[in-house]
C-alpha cells in the first residue's frame, strides 16, 4: 500500500467514523445530542462581549482564534432558566453552511453512536419546542433529544423569531 | 467568485479576457462614433478584437459567439481593407453592440454553468445585409488602389529602421540575426501573423526592428509580406537555435531564413565618431521603438491578473498583523517599566514596516474608476436615444481609485443616477432651445479624492429639481408634517431619496418607480457612504457620493461604557470634554441636551442606547464626545477614553446579521488583549438622538 493509499483508506475511515457519532451533552436534565459531523470543537467558556439588540438567548461575540464567532446559550434558547457558569461550562462549536457558532451547555457527557434503529422520531405534537428536534435517541436507559443543526441555525427559524415577537 | 467556473481555470481566463475585450470593443465604438470610419486605428481594433474572440470562442467550442464574431469580423475586415466612405456610422455601431451585448449575455451563461445556446442568426443576417449594401455602394471605387506609392514607401521605412538598427548596435554586444520569413499561401492576413512573430520575438531579443514596420496600420503590408518576405532584424543574447524553434512552433509559416549579421559591420559603425552621449542614443533608440510600437504600448506595463480571494486573504492576514502587532507592542506584560528605550525603537520600526506593508496591500486592491464610468457611456446613448435627447457624457477623473469592493457597490447607483440624470435631469430638446440653452445637454460624472473619502458627483445642466412639486408631493404623501417655511432646500432634496419617492407622473422604462434612488442610498450607506443632492432650477442637479477610501482598516478611538469596550473612527470626533452641572439640560420628552460655546446639542447615553447594564450616570465623572457626521453633530457619553489605535474592521457573524441588523453599529475588532470591541456607526447612531 503506498501512502497514498494509506491515507485515503483513513479518509475514508474517517468518514465512516462520523456517521452516526453524536456528541451528547447536558442541559440541566436533559440529555441532548448533536451530530458530531458539524462540531468543529468543544472550547472552555471566554470571555463574550456584548452585542446590543439581540434576542436574550445571543450572548454576543467571542474570538476564536482571530475568528469572531457569535455565542448562543442553548438554556435560553430552549427557554430554560439561565444558570451561573461553572467550571464544565463549555461553548460546543458548530460550523454548518459556512455559518460557525458557538453554544453554551451545561456540560459535555460523551460521544455516543446511535444507529438507525435507535433512533424514534419525534412525537407528532408539533409545538413550537420541537422542532429542532429530528429524533430521540435511546441508550441503555437515556433518552437522547437530537438536535437538527442546520434547522437549528437556518433563517427560517429566524423568520420565525421575528414573526413571534 | 462564481464557483461553477472557476473550477476550470481555461474557462475562467476565456471568461476574463472576454469581458475585457467586449469592454475594449464598447470604448472603441463611442470613439468611432465620435470620429467616424475613417479612424483607421478604430477599424483595426474592433477588427482585432472580433478575432481574438472568434478564435477564443472557437477554441471553447462556443460556436455560436464564434460565428457571430467571425461574421462582425469579416464587416470590418471589409471596412478596413476597402476603407468605404459612405457608411452609417451610427447603425454600424448598433449593430457591433448588439454583437457585444448577445457574446454578454452567452458569457452570462457560462458563468452560470448554462448551456450559451443563444441564437445570433438574426444579427448575423443584419451584418451580412450591411456588408452587402456597402459593398455595392462601393463598387465603384474597388480597384483603383494605387499600389506604386507603397513600394516607394516601403524602401524609405527599411532605411529608416536600418538606422535606428545601427544606432542599437551600438549599445550592447549581442548577436544581431536577420530573419526572413514567407507565410503559407492563402493564409490571409500576413500582416497580423506578421506582427504576432514580432510580438513573440520581442520576449527573446533585447532590441528589433522589422520591415515593412507598418504592418498594423498599413493593409497594404500584408501583400508585400506575401511577395517578398517579413524580414525582421534583431539583438539577442540567446541563440540562432531559440529563433528557429521558436518559428517552427508558429503557424503558418511556409519557410524562413535565419542569418547572423556581420560583425564587422557592427564594429565599423561603433568606430563612427560621434558626440551624442551613449544614454541618449538609447533613449533615442527606445523612443523610436516605442513608436513603433505605439500599437501595442498598453500591454507594456508588466500586469498579472491575481485571483480577488487571495487578495481578500491577504488583506485578512495584514489585518491580523496590525493586531498582533498591537498585541507585541502593547504588551500588558511590558508594564510599567520605563527603560526600554531599544524596545521601543524596534517597536517603532515594527510599526512604521505594518503601516507602509498595510499602505501597499490597500493599494493593490485600488482599481481606477475608469471601468465603471465608461459602462456609462453605453448606458447614456442608449436612454438618450430612446428618449430623444441628446446628451454627451463627459467623464473626469476616471483614474481616481477605490477598493475593490468599493466598486462592486457603486455600479449600481452610478447607474441609476445617471439613467436619473438623462431621463429627468435632461430636459427635451424643444424644452432645451425654449431655455435658451444647447440643444445637447451635458451630464459630467466626475471623481476626485477628499481626504479619506472619494467623492463621485453626477452633474447634469437640465431643469434642475422643482421643490415645490416635491414638498408638496411629500406633504400629500404624509413623508413630512412641517410647513413649507419651516423646512430647508436640503431637506426637500433629501426627500427625493425616502424609498417609494417619485416625482415623475408616468412610470418610463427607465425611471419614475420610485424604487432608484432608495437603491442608491441603500448600496452607499453599505459601504459606508453617503449621497447630497444639490440642484439651482434651470441650471440643473449635482448629485454627490462620499464613499470612504478604505473599509479594512480604520483609525479609531476606544471608550469604554461599564466593561464594554467600543470603538469609533477618531475622524468624527470633534473634541472631547468633561461636562459641568448645568451645561445638560432634558426637554418635555426626557431628550437630553447639552450646551456647547452657546450651542446645543443632543445628547446620548451609549449606556442608554445599548441597554448597558454597568456604567457611569453621573455626568461630571465621565467624558463627552461631540461627534461630526456628514456636517451635523451630536454628543455621545460615555465612561472613559481608553487611547487611539488602528483597528480592523470586521463585519459582525453572518449569523447575528441575519437577525437583526444594528442601527448603531458598523462592525467589529479585535483588540492588542485579544477581546473584541464593537464599531460604532455614527450615522446610525445620529439616526437615533
Amino acid at each position: 500500500m503506498t501512502q497514498r493509499d494509506f491515507i485515503d483508506s483513513i479518509k475514508i475511515e474517517e468518514e465512516d467514523t462520523l456517521k452516526g457519532k453524536y456528541l451528547i451533552f447536558n442541559l440541566g436534565k436533559e440529555l441532548y445530542g448533536m451530530e458530531i459531523r458539524y462540531i468543529t470543537e468543544i472550547i472552555g467558556i471566554q470571555p463574550i462581549t456584548q452585542v446590543p439588540e439581540m434576542p436574550n438567548y445571543v450572548k454576543g461575540v467571542t474570538n476564536l482564534r482571530g475568528k469572531i464567532i457569535p455565542v448562543m446559550d442553548a438554556r435560553l434558547r430552549f427557554k430554560k432558566e439561565e444558570r451561573e457558569h461553572d467550571g464544565r461550562t463549555c461553548i460546543i462549536v458548530i460550523d454548518t453552511n459556512d455559518l460557525a457558532i458557538g453554544l453554551i451547555a451545561d456540560s459535555v457527557a460523551e460521544v455516543l453512536t446511535l444507529e438507525d434503529e435507535d433512533i424514534a422520531p419525534p412525537p407528532e405534537i408539533n409545538k413550537t419546542g420541537n422542532r429542532y428536534i429530528k429524533g430521540i435517541g435511546k441508550n441503555d436507559d437515556k433518552v437522547i433529544l437530537l438536535l437538527d443543526c442546520q434547522l437549528l441555525l437556518s433563517e427560517d427559524d429566524l423568520e420565525q423569531i421575528k414573526s413571534a415577537e | 467568485m462564481e464557483k461553477g467556473f472557476s473550477n476550470d481555470p481555461i474557462l475562467a481566463v476565456f471568461i476574463y479576457e472576454t469581458e475585457q475585450n467586449i469592454e475594449q470593443l464598447e470604448k472603441a465604438i463611442f470613439t468611432l462614433e465620435d470620429e467616424g470610419i475613417s479612424n483607421q486605428e478604430i477599424i483595426n481594433e474592433i477588427f482585432r478584437i472580433m478575432h481574438t474572440i472568434k478564435g477564443s470562442s472557437a477554441m471553447m467550442l462556443f460556436d455560436n459567439i464564434a460565428l457571430l464574431a467571425h461574421h462582425t469580423e469579416d464587416l470590418f475586415y471589409y471596412i478596413r481593407d476597402e476603407g468605404p466612405k459612405d457608411i452609417d456610422c451610427s447603425y454600424l455601431s448598433d449593430l457591433v453592440l448588439e454583437a457585444g451585448d448577445f457574446v454578454k449575455v452567452e458569457l452570462e451563461k457560462i458563468k452560470n454553468e448554462k448551456k450559451p445556446d443563444g441564437n445570433a442568426l438574426n444579427l448575423i443576417e443584419k451584418i451580412e445585409n450591411f456588408l452587402e449594401s456597402i459593398k455595392n455602394g462601393d463598387i465603384k471605387r474597388e480597384k483603383s488602389r494605387d499600389f506604386e506609392t507603397y513600394t516607394e514607401k516601403e524602401d524609405v521605412c527599411y532605411i529608416g529602421n536600418l538606422q535606428n538598427l545601427e544606432a542599437f548596435n551600438n549599445t550592447s554586444r549581442l548577436d544581431t540575426f536577420e530573419v526572413i520569413i514567407f507565410f503559407e499561401e492563402g493564409c490571409e492576413m500576413e500582416n497580423i501573423r506578421a506582427f504576432s512573430i514580432v510580438h513573440n520575438l520581442k520576449d527573446i531579443s533585447e532590441n528589433y526592428c522589422y520591415y515593412p514596420s507598418d504592418i498594423i496600420e498599413n493593409n497594404e503590408s500584408a501583400r508585400v509580406i506575401r511577395e517578398k518576405g517579413f524580414k525582421v532584424i534583431l539583438k539577442t543574447l540567446r541563440g540562432e537555435k531559440e529563433i528557429y524553434d521558436l518559428l517552427l512552433n508558429t503557424a503558418f509559416i511556409k519557410d524562413f531564413e535565419i542569418s547572423l549579421v556581420k560583425e564587422e559591420q557592427a564594429e565599423s559603425e561603433k568606430e563612427t565618431p560621434t558626440e551624442i552621449p551613449q544614454d541618449e542614443v538609447k533613449d533615442g533608440v527606445k523612443h523610436q521603438l516605442n513608436e513603433v510600437l505605439a500599437e501595442n504600448r498598453n500591454t507594456h506595463k508588466s500586469i498579472i491578473s491575481v485571483d480577488v480571494e487571495k487578495l481578500d486573504r491577504l488583506m485578512d492576514l495584514m489585518g491580523e498583523m496590525v493586531i498582533a502587532e498591537a498585541m507585541v507592542t502593547q504588551n500588558p506584560d511590558l508594564g510599567e517599566i520605563n527603560e526600554l528605550e531599544n524596545f521601543q525603537k524596534a517597536a517603532r520600526q515594527l510599526r512604521k514596516i505594518t503601516d507602509e506593508m498595510q499602505d501597499m496591500v490597500m493599494s493593490i486592491r485600488m482599481v481606477p474608476l475608469s471601468a465603471s464610468f465608461h459602462k456609462m457611456q453605453r448606458l447614456v446613448r442608449d436612454t438618450s436615444r430612446k428618449l430623444g435627447k441628446k446628451v454627451e457624457l463627459r467623464i473626469v477623473g476616471e483614474e481616481t481609485e477605490v477598493d475593490k469592493n468599493i466598486i462592486e457597490h457603486i455600479s449600481d447607483p452610478l447607474m441609476h443616477l445617471v439613467r436619473n440624470a438623462v431621463d429627468h435631469g435632461i430636459e427635451a430638446i424643444e424644452k432645451r432651445i425654449d431655455a435658451g440653452k444647447k440643444e445637447t445637454g451635458t451630464i459630467v460624472l466626475e471623481a476626485k479624492n477628499a481626504g479619506s473619502d472619494v467623492v463621485i458627483m453626477v452633474k447634469d445642466d437640465g431643469g434642475g429639481i422643482d421643490k415645490e412639486k416635491i414638498f408638496k408631493k411629500a406633504y400629500d404623501l404624509g413623508l413630512i408634517n412641517k410647513k413649507r417655511d419651516e423646512i430647508t432646500d436640503k431637506e426637500i432634496y433629501n426627500l427625493i431619496l425616502l424609498p417609494g419617492f417619485s416625482t415623475n407622473d408616468e412610470v418610463t422604462e427607465y425611471s419614475g418607480r420610485g424604487v432608484g434612488m432608495d437603491v442608491v442610498v441603500r448600496n452607499l450607506e453599505a459601504i459606508g457612504g453617503s449621497v447630497y443632492i444639490d440642484s439651482k432650477e434651470g441650471e440643473g442637479t449635482v448629485t454627490t457620493l462620499k464613499i470612504p477610501l478604505t473599509l479594512a482598516i480604520i483609525d479609531g478611538m476606544n471608550i469604554r461604557v461599564g466593561e464594554s469596550i467600543y470603538t469609533l473612527p477618531t475622524i468624527s470626533i470633534k473634541e472631547t470634554f468633561r461636562p459641568l452641572e448645568g451645561q445638560v439640560f432634558e426637554d418635555p420628552d426626557h431628550n437630553e441636551m447639552i450646551m456647547v460655546r452657546g450651542e446645543c446639542y443632543s445628547l446620548l447615553r451609549l449606556k442608554e442606547v445599548f441597554e448597558i447594564e454597568e456604567g457611569e450616570e453621573d455626568l461630571e465623572k465621565g467624558i463627552v464626545l461631540m461627534l461630526e457626521q456628514d456636517d451635523s453633530y451630536f454628543c455621545l457619553f460615555a465612561d472613559e477614553l481608553l487611547g487611539q489605535h488602528q483597528v480592523v474592521v470586521k463585519s459582525l457573524p453572518l449569523y447575528m446579521v441575519n437577525i437583526k441588523k444594528v442601527e448603531g453599529l458598523a462592525g467589529c475588532t479585535l483588540l492588542g488583549d485579544g477581546s473584541i470591541s464593537l464599531i460604532l456607526n455614527i450615522g446610525g447612531l445620529m439616526n437615533m438622538s
